[in-house]
């Protein structure tokens, strides 16, 4: 996983972790594309009755960099990040390497009742978050009784 | 705007101690120390670096904006805080780190002290 919890001094909380964390891979398989885990960016999904929330951990990159598709009820964000190593003729020693460079690319399926107009996008703190519709057919109403 | 997260808080662990670590880079040239660190989702104001001793700790709040009543469906990011500390050593100068945080990206530069800089030993010829 990309983002590891830390758990001073508390092992058996840290077991309880992983088992929570192997059953969630497990049941957590809701189409045939899923959400792998542990890909960049890290993701988290919501749902409201009128909407799909979509949030991208992608940090310190340029808006203009990322790239959000929809189609056929497939929400793809694809991307690149910039590599902040030094380069090799650089005298300097790497000591840590662990954050993503490179290209990305996620896709997540989005339920039936996404409607692909009613999309909007924003990027903020290094979150980019995707807000998808979902078709006015599709929320609950009130069936008023003659 | 909202201070929630989509995040459930486990029970057994005061909400306290939990925290995600966040992925580092630390590159360390002549004149210091380099560290990048990713906590995307943390507004500036909620980034929290302190050194005290030789020990420098980064933690932050994540904040994101969350409709109402939005239930989480998928989480990676499932804890609402990131932290983690690092150990400097003893030619670091903790007086001089800077410090830059753009969209959730956080770079720190620590550079040596000046007695601890390289310096080329002139080998007088006797």
């Amino acid at each position: 996983m990309f983002y590891r919890s830390v758990f001073p001094r508390d092992l058996l909380s840290e077991l309880d972790r992983l088992q929570r964390e192997m059953q969630q891979a497990y049941e957590f398989s809701p189409s045939i594309r899923g959400i792998a885990r542990g890909g960049f960016p890290a993701m988290n999904v919501g749902n409201t009755p009128r909407s799909v929330e979509i949030y991208a951990f992608a940090p310190g990159i340029d808006p203009a960099a990322i790239d959000v598709q929809l189609e056929k009820g497939v929400l793809t964000i694809t991307g690149e990040r910039a590599s902040l190593m030094p380069p090799k003729e650089a005298n300097a020693t790497v000591h840590i390497d662990e954050r993503f460079s490179g290209r990305f690319r996620r896709v997540v399926t989005l339920p039936d009742d996404a409607d692909p107009n009613g999309v909007s996008a924003k990027y903020r703190d290094g979150v980019l978050h995707v807000s998808v519709q979902r078709r006015q057919a599709a929320q609950p109403r009130r069936i008023s009784i003659e | 705007m909202s201070d929630n997260t989509n995040v459930t808080r486990k029970p057994e662990t005061p909400a306290s101690e939990m925290a995600l670590l966040p992925p580092v880079d630390v590159i360390e040239d002549a004149g210091g120390i380099t560290l990048y660190a990713d906590l995307p989702g943390v507004p500036k104001d909620k980034l929290n670096l302190q050194i005290e001793g030789d020990t420098l700790t980064i933690e932050g709040e994540v904040s994101l904006e969350v409709p109402e009543g939005m239930e989480s469906s998928h989480a990676e990011v499932n804890l609402p805080r990131y932290r983690r500390m690092f150990t400097l050593s003893k030619e670091l100068d903790a007086n001089k780190v800077a410090a830059e945080f753009n969209q959730g990206a956080l770079k720190l530069r620590i550079p040596k002290a000046e007695h601890a800089q390289p310096r080329k030993i002139e080998i007088a010829v006797m």
